[in-house]
């Protein structure tokens, strides 16, 4: 089993490098994707098997079919690369690799010289399905309802930002929109 | 299971969430901001994970629940928001999102 959490570390940190590096918006979608699965792996690995299947359903699935119909309706093509490319100059990245390693380093001396001294005895252990069910609708019952009313939020207000401005496709209808645009200017003039 | 040392264990989601980090301190386009914003979410659910399977309780993995529902949502405005704001701007550029700042100061 060991292997296996390494293999799909390598993975997971070689994807997430390409993800965030790359060039082009779909290309780098799909090696987050593959990093989401690698870490979805580890997720299963550690014991966690109904997080592991959450992971590839709904990060991997649902998340990050989202960001490829945003990128899609985004897409300028050929430009867009161009323009990644003269953004992504090594100027650009390398002080602020410089201070991500600075704190990676300072990351490492904390794990390998100052050990979490509490780890208890007997390792990873998996936990079931039915523990996590157990714990989430009894001790975490208003925290499901929580998550919930957030989701429903986020749904409305996704709706709400998304909307397009309603066009009007009469004549008359114009006219007058674009006198209470008008009006509505002088109005804030005014008011300055 | 497996007997990977703690300390280990805690490289992986350490060395996702710098990338994630590197990326929103990179990048300029939004969008990729956004999705190494999604990487650094990751890497802490997956400290939660560590930490729950190695205490043996599900309290971790409720977390992460908690944590993927909040990453949907913030993902679904998120995005509503970049496309207006593509829609209105006709970039993704943040450099040039400076509509909140004051007329004098914009260079």
């Amino acid at each position: 089993m060991n292997i296996i959490f390494y293999l799909s570390a390598v993975v997971a940190i070689y994807c997430t490098l390409r993800a965030v590096f790359h060039k082009h918006a779909v290309h780098a979608l799909l090696y987050l994707i593959v990093s989401l699965l690698a870490v979805a792996v580890v997720f299963f690995v550690l014991g966690a098997p109904f997080l592991a299947a959450l992971e590839v359903i709904i990060y991997a699935g649902a998340i990050m079919v989202l960001f490829v119909f945003v990128v899609m309706m985004l897409n300028r093509g050929e430009a867009a690369i161009q323009q990644e490319k003269a953004w992504l100059q090594f100027s650009t990245w390398a002080w602020p690799a410089v201070f991500v390693l600075l704190l990676f380093a300072e990351w490492l001396y904390l794990l390998f010289y100052q050990p979490p001294a509490v780890a208890p005895v007997g390792g990873n252990q998996s936990i079931m399905p039915q523990q996590v069910g157990e714990a989430l609708f009894t001790r975490y019952l208003l925290g499901v309802e929580m998550a919930a009313m957030l989701l429903m939020a986020g749904v409305i207000g996704a709706y709400h930002i998304g909307k397009q401005k309603q066009r009007n496709y009469h004549r008359y209808l114009e006219e007058e929109e674009n006198l209470r645009s008008t009006a509505s200017e002088k109005q804030t003039q005014q008011v300055i | 299971m497996i007997s990977v040392p703690v300390s280990v264990q805690l490289l992986l989601p350490s060395v996702l969430f710098l990338i994630g980090l590197l990326g929103v301190l990179i990048r300029r386009n939004v969008i990729f901001m956004l999705m190494a914003m999604e990487i650094m979410l990751n890497a802490a659910g997956l400290v939660f994970i560590i930490g729950s399977s190695l205490w043996k309780q599900a309290d971790g993995q409720v977390m992460v629940i908690f944590i993927l529902a909040m990453a949907a949502a913030e993902v679904a405005v998120g995005l509503a928001l970049i496309l207006q704001v593509f829609q209105m701007h006709k970039t993704v550029d943040v450099d040039q999102l400076q509509e909140l700042k004051d007329e004098r100061e914009r260079g």
